[in-house]
């Protein structure tokens, strides 16, 4: 067997480094795979592909963290379009005005230093 | 019948209604315990008075069952500890559920002749040592950088989801921590000691929305011990036995961003396979013990165990039903909200429905009590496990 190139966090945080939120498709299962793995979880397979969101998405849930210092900040999980849910935070918006419902966009936080980039949500202007 | 539930798959080879019995339980020291002393100290603590409630010794015990966050191998801690070279041994962690499974696992085992006396046992230092140093929180490149205050932040999540599909209300979720408390105000050995109101909860110190401090769980220590045999055996000791009537379990994730659905959990699962084995439903049951780490894990444990429709927990609730003197009662001690947590609390749900079925819960005895449920659970709403007990007159 050939030893895998890359481990997939690697590969999803060098897509993240380009500014793509990047997720597994499973042909076998035709599904949507994340968080990203070496096998299929529905079929066992390892055929995987890679594939960019168009970065879209619907606040799922969502809360506002306390800490015991320092201003509160949000955390949700979205419902990524392509049929993937992953935990981020809604930027550009009050912690606690981030609704259930709210569409939302992705971009790329870079927080520097040693930390590497993640993917972010902010509210989609009303059309 | 035995070992098969609904949907056709078998819960567990071995697995037999009535086939094992809890003839011992104690809880270590708890609350805040003595300096130095290791979570392995407060396991033989609980299995040292818990064979002296059962009549049993140490020499009889062949059958070790434990875990805990602050040893990575407690099994083999705990025989060197006891001195019990030849026990057969499972150390399976899910998390706070993982004592529930430990029954379920002590009773394949002793019906399968692996073991003739099983110790369930668990201990944490977690108040005295931090919440940190007792249980180290993995990193999780696809949850960590958005800093959720796990565990609370998870729990919040599926309260924000809860609310938002069924119009479950603060002040519901609230009221359990009220109930709770009510509770731990008829037991001695409770960590709060002092009433507690709606408005209280409310108007606590917020954790992660719409949680404040009260609808957490407490950060104590503690420990005990929960001793089983076969049914034969169990007709010859002091108490009198309660039987293993049913058994389940369900592990549907282990991070938040992947519960399939946040307001449904494994509970239904396992608790469809504990009722099957038991031959029970939720309208046989007497008390129920459920893992109250969040006030919302009341509520939605009460809906996936079949108490009341989807949805319908927070007005099922109100009014008191679930607190001393309602129509049902839940966590009778007082629960992880008022009466102790040190870290995994399943065990002490297990304790305390013995008691209740033995007639020994004092002041807060539950009268006419031949049932219980016992419910844990484990992670973020991850790993589910069910366990139904009775008297003799439920064989």
């Amino acid at each position: 067997m050939d030893k895998a190139p890359a481990s997939p966090l690697t590969t999803y945080l060098a897509h993240l480094e380009q500014g793509r939120l990047a997720y597994q498709f499973s042909p076998e299962a035709d599904a949507p795979v994340f968080f990203p793995r070496v096998i299929c979880p529905r079929t066992g397979s390892d055929k995987l592909e890679w594939r960019a969101s168009a970065g879209f998405g619907t606040v799922y849930a969502t809360t506002v963290v306390h800490p015991q210092q320092g201003a509160p900040y949000n955390v949700a999980l979205i419902d990524v379009d392509e049929g993937f849910r992953m935990m981020s935070r809604v930027e550009d918006v009050p912690p606690d005005q981030v609704r259930i419902g709210m569409r939302v966009q992705f971009r790329v936080h870079r927080p520097g230093g040693e930390e590497p980039p993640c993917p972010v949500f902010t509210p989609v202007a009303a059309a | 019948m035995s070992g098969v539930h609904a949907r056709g798959g078998r819960v567990m080879p071995g697995l037999q209604r009535g086939g094992a019995a809890i003839v011992g339980v104690a809880e270590s020291d708890i609350g805040a315990v003595a300096d130095l002393m290791s979570p392995i100290d407060l396991m033989a603590q609980g299995v040292q008075r818990a064979l002296a409630d059962s009549g049993l010794g140490l020499r009889d015990v062949d059958g070790l069952f434990c875990a805990t966050t602050q040893s990575r191998t407690s099994a083999m801690s705990l025989v060197e500890y006891l001195g019990l070279p030849n026990a057969y041994t499972d150390s399976t962690i899910v998390g706070g559920s993982s004592f529930e499974i430990h029954v379920a696992h002590a009773l394949a085992a002793i019906t399968a002749g692996m073991c003739s006396v099983a110790v369930i046992a668990y201990g944490s230092t977690q108040r005295t040592v931090g919440r940190r140093a007792a249980s180290v929180r993995e990193y999780n490149p696809y949850e960590t950088p958005f800093k959720p205050f796990l565990p609370a932040s998870a729990y919040a999540l599926a309260a924000s989801r809860h609310m938002h599909q069924f119009g479950t209300t603060r002040e519901q979720l609230a009221e359990v921590a009220v109930a709770a408390r009510q509770w731990a105000l008829l037991n001695p050995a409770a960590w709060e000691k002092k009433p507690l109101t709606v408005a209280d909860v409310i108007a606590a110190r917020p954790v992660s929305d719409p949680f404040t401090v009260r609808d957490c769980c407490l950060v104590t220590d503690g420990g005990g011990a929960v001793i089983m045999t076969s049914v034969e055996r169990a007709k010859t000791l002091r108490k009198p036995p309660i039987y293993v009537l049913g058994c389940g379990q369900s592990i549907t994730h282990a991070t938040i961003s992947f519960m399939p659905d946040l307001t449904v959990t494994g509970a239904v699962e396992s608790g469809r396979q504990a009722y099957a084995t038991a031959r029970m439903g939720p309208q046989d049951i007497d008390i129920a013990e459920l893992y109250d780490a969040f006030t919302l894990n009341t509520i939605m444990f009460l809906e996936d165990l079949g108490f009341c429709a989807k949805g319908e927990g927070g007005p099922f609730i109100s009014g008191g039903r679930i607190a001393p003197g309602g129509a049902l009662p839940v966590n009778t001690n007082g629960g992880g909200l008022s009466y102790c947590h040190p870290g995994m609390y399943g065990l002490f749900l297990l304790i305390e429905a013995v008691r209740q079925l033995r007639g020994e819960g004092g002041q807060r005895q539950v009268a006419g009590c031949e049932t219980a449920i016992v419910h844990g659970n484990g992670g973020v709403f991850s790993a589910q496990s069910t366990v139904i007990l009775g008297t003799q007159a439920t064989l």
